[in-house]
């Protein structure tokens, strides 16, 4: 069958169901368009700083953390809930390694693993009391901010903690080794870029042959392709310029498989599924046999060891647990999610808005920085722009 | 006597449908005028009119009011006038005192600073005009639902009441409390001031108004003086319901088996107040094949019934035990009761039935998703199967199964919430007010679709505040008041007078 006919419309529906369709998404396509908006200002701006191959690096190390906590605030907010107490969460998990690496000498592998753990209980608590005893999320993790900043200091008393063994710090500063072992470019990150690139492609052309076959393609063809050449063009780009730097960072093989494993549990599983329908309608999902309770529950608890293992990465990438670390970052997070196009009254959100909203905010920081535009004027051009994107969701819903 | 209303030619009209239908109606001053009607008469919608909900312009006809012509803008316009409303369901602030609610919005103050000293006072007066001891500063919670009566005719009072305007008013006391507040609307009259009743309650209307309205599908069907029992409640009953049915319903051919489900001595608490019974001591059986209808007024406790069964999402069932062919099931969890084969279609599909902001194709498999998963993971072009099936077998009228359903028609939400249910294959539905707020063609189409569930081999309840409705498409009826079954009876040999006399004599 030819190619193009598959992935086609009807011609009589075509112009109707593209303009109809551009509404309906308008907000995804919003948000990439104003990443890409975003970059090629700040690149201008910068003078070409902003992708240059160490910069890209350091961007990528620096958002780390951010995202993948957005990716747990993500699912915390569309089952209806928020979680203020990342932040302080973040920091308590980078000093208790820190102790338990410096000062008590344990292996890096077990303080990981009990750190993740210790993550997941704090969550555990903290979703226990919102999900079982209906005490409203944010009151309870607001205790838990204060608590686990007080427990933070406790466990520093004050003082700075570190270094820490170069083995923990490759999560947050290594690389993935290069098998080619080409001089000065780093053929593995592109064969990645490369690789990723055309499995993500197998798989959009694969779906949306089946929805054409069950009659429910509704994108048109046009911004199909072009979604997809973007998102290629990116992919290959960026680990060409990786490439040619000291190539794939570990941490970025971390967040892709968190935002591939979530993405996956968001979209296509039952418990994803119901996430969305509590969040959506809590009333409607119990009385449809979904236990609530239990899902606001785990969400909870799976922030809490994301949590986790941001603090991981950020002492690690600091090599020092200070009591500062992860102040405010909540703010940060939170932004990432409302930027991604999540709504405040749940049900509503994507991983990989997430993620996007979490790079727009990367890229401010970071572009700014470069810039030289002071700290205080970052937080209010920051703070319009969360302003900003959540006034166009409520415009656009408004007159859809 | 002159009259201290009149309302001429009112016509309200809702998209597609006319509520109120050039309905007239005067109360002469001093009198106390009781409204009856069926659930969905007009008389809440004539009530609006008057009090202001409803501005004026979005109605046709006119109102005469202590002989000027009246265009109420907003309530505060009507109460300005004296006229006060007071609903069925009470308009006070839980956590504040007596005296505050009394003079909400209306305090006693100077420069914004309020007089407590005054306030209290006239509220101490205020609540012996209505019988009431209690300190001004309780707070209202910490009353009974008749003592929070009472502090909102104290209210009206506080306003300098001409009119005084009571939506049901004794729905929800006992009956020595609701002896005292028709004592207290006879008090009134002595000083002149007028009063419109409705009420369902036929004993209580005859025994206090001094002439009735009666509303029927919008429209003024009589409009009698009942003093000495002139009106006599066969009359009222029969005025109230007196409409003829033809083909508004597909005709029944029922093959009903065994018994399927058999409940005894349901018994449930109310959420909050725990004293009062919800359910008091019911027992049913449904066989298979069959259409059973439970008739009773709003807040007779239908619905808290069906919730309870159905996983105790209702109160706290403190008695009784359900058997599904002969053997006693658990359904004290809602997935439980899914498991039994129970389906439990709510009133209220916007608030409870849907995930309105989700398409028809994420709706219609939510109370079973396992069964379009493999391994928890969601073959997607199985679930748009199943939507695209259930939008056909249930005529769902859709631009596309990806289409929100907060988009759509009532008909087709409840459709919707329908197929969601058929999705889940249960072996028993009960079906709450399935065509409340929905056009006749589709009430048709719903329907149809109970006949067919039925000469499936299903067993479907169905819940129902329109009693022509249940004898048009059940087979057998239970008949429920004030939380208890009072009557039991086929179909046809049911009426509609029959019923109310049930639910009216039950009350005594």
């Amino acid at each position: 069958m030819d190619q193009a006919q598959i992935l086609a419309p009807p011609a009589a529906e075509r112009p109707k169901a593209s303009k109809g369709f551009i509404r309906k998404h308008l907000r995804e396509y919003g948000i990439l368009f104003a990443l890409i908006v975003i970059m090629a200002f700040f690149q201008i701006a910068t003078g070409g700083i902003l992708l240059r191959p160490v910069n890209l690096t350091n961007l990528v190390l620096q958002n780390s953390y951010i995202v993948i906590m957005a990716i747990g605030m993500l699912l915390v907010i569309v089952s209806g809930h928020i979680d203020l107490s990342v932040g302080s969460v973040l920091g308590f998990i980078g000093a208790l390694a820190a102790v338990m690496i410096v000062h008590w000498n344990m292996h890096y592998v077990l303080v990981a693993i009990l750190c993740l753990g210790m993550g997941a209980l704090i969550g555990a608590v903290q979703g226990f009391w919102v999900a079982y005893y209906k005490i409203p999320s944010f009151i309870v993790t607001l205790a838990g901010m204060l608590v686990f900043k007080g427990l933070t200091l406790w466990l520093l008393a004050g003082q700075s903690i570190g270094p820490f063994p170069q083995d923990f710090r490759l999560i947050a500063s290594g690389f993935v080794p290069d098998i080619f072992g080409m001089e000065g470019f780093n053929l593995l990150s592109l064969v990645a870029g490369l690789t990723v690139s055309a499995v993500l492609l197998g798989f959009a052309v694969h779906n949306r042959r089946r929805q054409a076959k069950s009659g429910l393609v509704d994108e048109p063809l046009a911004f199909f392709i072009g979604k997809y050449a973007l998102i290629i063009f990116a992919l290959i780009g960026g680990s060409y310029l990786l490439a040619t730097f000291r190539g794939l960072p570990n941490v970025l093989i971390i967040m892709a498989l968190l935002i591939a494993i979530y993405s996956f549990i968001a979209n296509r599983t039952t418990i994803g599924r119901r996430i969305y329908a509590v969040g959506g309608n809590e009333k409607a999902a119990k009385l449809s046999g979904i236990r609530s309770e239990r899902l606001v529950f785990l969400t909870f608890a799976n922030m809490g060891m994301l949590a986790a293992l941001a603090g991981l990465v950020f002492a690690a990438r600091l090599n020092t647990a200070t009591p500062k670390a992860g102040l405010a970052f909540e703010l940060d997070v939170i932004a990432a999610v409302f930027i991604g196009g999540a709504s405040m009254s749940g049900g509503v959100g994507t991983i990989i808005g997430a993620v996007v909203g979490a790079f727009i905010m990367g890229v401010m920081n970071n572009g700014m920085s470069i810039l030289g535009v002071g700290i205080d004027w970052q937080q209010v051009i920051k703070g319009l722009v969360l302003l900003a994107a959540v006034v166009f969701d409520i415009y656009n819903k408004n007159k859809g | 006597m002159d009259n201290i209303l009149e309302m001429r030619g009112i016509t309200k009209e809702f998209p597609g449908v006319k509520a109120l239908d050039n309905v007239n109606m005067t109360v002469r001053r001093g009198e106390i005028r009781a409204l009856v009607g069926e659930n969905g008469a007009g008389k809440s919608t004539l009530m609006k009119v008057l009090s202001g909900v409803y501005p004026h312009g979005s109605y046709d006809g006119e109102i005469i009011y202590e002989g000027r012509p009246m265009a109420f803008r907003t309530i505060a316009d009507s109460e300005r006038e004296g006229i006060i409303i007071i609903h069925q369901e009470l308009a006070l602030v839980p956590g504040l005192s007596i005296a505050e609610n009394i003079f909400l919005g209306n305090e006693i103050a100077r420069r914004g600073i309020i007089d407590w000293r005054e306030t209290h006072q006239r509220t101490a007066a205020l609540l012996e005009k209505v019988g009431l001891r209690e300190n001004p500063e309780t707070r209202v919670d910490e009353l009974g639902l008749g003592k929070q009566q009472l502090v909102e005719i104290a209210k009206a009072l506080s306003k300098e009441v001409k009119l005084l305007i009571l939506d049901e008013p004794t729905s929800s006391l006992n009956e020595k409390d609701s002896d005292a507040l028709l004592e207290l609307l006879h008090d009134f009259r002595a000083q002149g001031i007028s009063a419109i009743l409705i009420s369902h309650k036929l004993n209580e209307v005859s025994k206090v108004a001094d002439s009735i309205t009666v509303l029927r599908d919008g429209a003024t069907v009589s409009h009698k003086d009942c003093a000495g029992g002139s009106y006599s409640e066969a009359d009222i009953i029969r005025d109230m319901v007196g409409r003829s049915l033809s083909n508004r319903y597909p005709p029944r051919h029922p093959k009903i088996g065994e018994t399927v489900m058999e409940v005894r001595n349901w018994t449930v608490r109310h959420p909050t107040h725990s004293e009062r019974l919800a359910v008091d001591n019911v027992s049913f059986h449904v066989r298979r094949g069959e259409v059973l209808g439970i008739a009773g007024l709003m807040g007779a406790g239908r619905t808290e019934l069906a919730m309870s069964l159905f996983g105790g999402s209702y109160g706290t069932v403190v008695g009784g035990e359900v058997l599904l062919h002969g053997k006693p099931v658990d359904v004290s969890s809602i997935p439980k009761a899914i498991k039994a084969g129970l389906a439990y279609v709510t009133e209220d599909r916007k608030g409870c039935g849907l995930v309105l902001g989700d398409t028809i194709r994420r709706n219609v498999p939510l109370a079973n998703l396992e069964a379009i998963a493999v391994n928890t993971v969601i073959d997607s072009s199985r679930e748009a199967g199943v939507a695209v099936d259930y939008r056909g077998m249930l005529n769902i009228k859709c631009a596309s199964i990806e289409q929100e359903t907060v988009n759509l028609s009532g008909g087709n939400q409840q459709k919707v919430v329908l197929a969601k249910w058929l999705f889940s294959d249960p072996e028993i539905l009960i079906l709450d007010e399935p065509t409340r707020g929905i056009d006749v063609g589709a009430k048709f189409e719903i329907y149809v679709i109970i006949d067919k569930l039925a000469a499936q081999g299903k067993s479907v309840i169905v819940i129902s505040s329109e009693m022509p409705e249940l004898l048009g498409i059940t087979d057998r009826l239970y008949v429920m008041n004030e939380g208890r079954f009072v009557g039991e009876m086929p179909t046809p040999e049911a009426t509609q007078e029959k019923i109310m006399s049930m639910i009216i004599n039950s009350g005594e």
